[in-house]
């Protein structure tokens, strides 16, 4: 506030004194002031870290430039985590984005003010935003060792879920829980979407002599696609990046980049090994952004008929 | 939606409807049902509040919860300091610069908090040398993180109302831009204000990458250390977290939803790459 306080007493000052009138080049000199705290606290704490992980990147620990660190990356542990993250965020991108959109469609048929929406609204975004940690304890609980349906499954049936090993701490464990957060995700970022149908295309549409099938091939499905594909994209960003899920779950181990990252970070640092950590991070950072354009390309698609 | 106009049509879809609604609230609601049967278990199948009990008393976990709170807290109030004035600021007087802000308060969503904790992690030794080793320290580093869910919420806002008339009657009337700022602007605010500093509170109190990769004990924190000795207590504190988020948004949503201006902010400002 101090800035603008600034710019007023000035701008008072020669509404009533008699002075120079600030140049229209210094006036906006002082406007810029204004953002002047926002632009340091961005850069001190988003930008200079981004640069950081960039330039360190392509440094080999001294003062010289080196293409190791991402030459490193090929290797096999590396080259399997990034395939095994790419697989986890596409699976789930896509079981979330399918079933979410059938829940979101299933509360949308209901009343816009009603009860059941706002209790399905509130609790995805919980569990899409929040549940981290806590899913992988709800998880635990229910298909743990200990899980309730583990027990169930073994004392009245007989199944042994665990036969196959440890999968719950494996891929498909992975897969399970982080549908946990993808399905909610996807009911909040699609609900808009489907809010945007209008009833009268699909009145219009019975009055033609369409039915349900027509409707959904020639009018909503089209409309909708933009929003489905932009949503989906979200979605894979969303479990590229997660990780707090995936290390209250895994406390040993690397199956995925971001476990990956959690070794380099607080292992013993091997000497040129801190070069690696942040070549992970940039491709992550890659990775998403890639993703992150393609959705913002296809959003500007959707407003096209949904706003 | 769609209107469906066949009454056969319409059974059909009232069924398949409830069959979804079933099916996602069977998936759901299990793993919540164990967390509550894991975190009662007695021995014999008798049940026990144990674990519950032990929650006020666990002296870690107490003090990671009051940690928590105070981040969120802290955060909330540094993000409101820091957009407000300057989003408004931007709107009326640098609308050149609008599309950088945006860009910037953006930007978080396409770098992973895993990512910003590699780039962020040495310059924490500076900030612990000039703020001290506590824990609170986070909040700059959560700023960030809820950048851009509070740029989308306080955004929608500001485009909701007529800011540059509101701010020009203000001043040709005298007052000075710290009244325009807080009886002016921040009065026409309260529904984006109010999501964005909920927003930030949810965020942070189920934050985890930063807190446990920058060695801070907060809540999510210590509910993984309580998990590695007593499962039941984690559990137990992990039901009792999700379903105060849970509250927590029940009450944004009925206060913005009351406020029509405010309604729009909470669905764009979800979009998220940061959950988990």
């Amino acid at each position: 506030m101090t800035v603008s306080d600034a710019v007023v007493v000035r701008r008072q000052g020669t509404a009533t004194a008699p002075g120079p009138r600030p140049t229209a080049a210094r006036r906006r000199l002082l406007d810029h002031l204004g953002v002047l705290p926002f632009l340091a606290f961005v850069g001190v704490f988003l930008l200079y870290p981004t640069l950081t992980v960039v330039a360190g990147a392509f440094s080999d620990g001294a003062d010289g430039v080196t293409l190791d660190n991402v030459r490193a990356l090929s290797g096999p542990a590396y080259r399997d985590a990034f395939l095994r993250s790419l697989q986890l965020s596409a699976l789930t991108a896509a079981i979330g984005a399918v079933s979410g959109a059938l829940l979101a469609w299933a509360v949308v048929t209901g009343s816009p003010d009603g009860r059941l929406r706002r209790t399905v609204t509130a609790a995805s975004g919980v569990l899409a935003q929040f549940g981290g940690v806590t899913l992988a304890f709800a998880f635990l609980a229910t298909l743990g060792f200990e899980g309730i349906v583990t027990v169930v499954l073994r004392d009245s049936f007989g199944i042994d879920l665990f036969a196959g090993g440890a999968w719950i701490f494996e891929l498909p464990g992975l897969v399970l829980v982080y549908t946990y957060f993808q399905i909610p995700l996807m009911v909040i970022v699609f609900l808009p979407a489907l809010d945007g149908l209008r009833p009268q295309w699909r009145e219009a549409s019975d009055n033609l002599g369409g039915n349900a099938w027509t409707y959904w091939r020639h009018i909503g499905g089209p409309i909708l696609a933009p929003a489905f594909l932009g949503s989906l994209l979200l979605l894979f960003a969303n479990a590229f990046s997660a990780y707090a899920t995936a290390a209250a779950l895994i406390s040993q181990g690397a199956s995925i980049v971001p476990l990956q990252i959690r070794a380099l970070q607080t292992g013993e640092v091997i000497l040129g090994q801190q070069g690696v950590g942040k070549a992970l991070g940039l491709a992550m950072v890659i990775v998403v952004t890639i993703v992150m354009a393609l959705y913002a390309l296809l959003q500007r698609r959707t407003t096209r008929w949904l706003r | 939606m769609a209107a469906v106009t066949r009454p056969a049509a319409r059974r059909a879809t009232v069924a398949v409807r409830w069959m979804v609604l079933g099916l996602a609230g069977v998936f759901f609601v299990l793993p919540l049902y164990a967390m509550l049967d894991f975190s009662t278990k007695g021995v014999g199948g008798a049940r026990d509040l144990s674990a519950w009990r032990a929650i006020p008393q666990d002296e870690e976990l107490r003090g990671a919860i009051v940690t928590s709170m105070e981040l969120a807290g802290l955060t909330a109030v540094l993000m409101l300091v820091l957009l407000v004035p300057t989003l408004t600021w931007v709107r009326l007087r640098l609308p050149r610069v609008q599309r950088l802000v945006e860009f910037l308060c953006l930007l978080p969503l396409i770098i992973p908090a895993i990512v910003l904790v590699v780039g962020i992690a040495p310059l924490y030794s500076w900030v612990t040398y000039v703020f001290g080793d506590t824990p609170l320290t986070l909040t700059f580093v959560y700023v960030v993180l809820v950048l851009p869910y509070a740029y989308r919420a306080l955004d929608a806002g500001l485009a909701g109302m007529d800011l540059k008339t509101l701010s020009e009657a203000a001043r040709s009337l005298g007052a000075s831009w710290t009244t325009v700022m807080l009886r002016v602007v921040l009065p026409n605010l309260r529904g984006a204000v109010l999501s964005a500093a909920l927003l930030s509170v949810a965020l942070v109190l189920g934050e985890f990458t930063l807190a446990s990769l920058l060695n801070f004990q907060t809540l999510q924190v210590a509910i993984t250390l309580t998990g590695k000795r007593n499962a039941a207590l984690a559990i137990a504190v992990s039901l009792a977290a999700l379903v105060f988020a849970f509250v927590l948004l029940v009450v944004l949503t009925r206060l913005v939803g009351r406020r029509r201006d405010g309604a729009e902010t909470l669905a764009p400002a979800a979009p998220t790459a940061v959950a988990a």
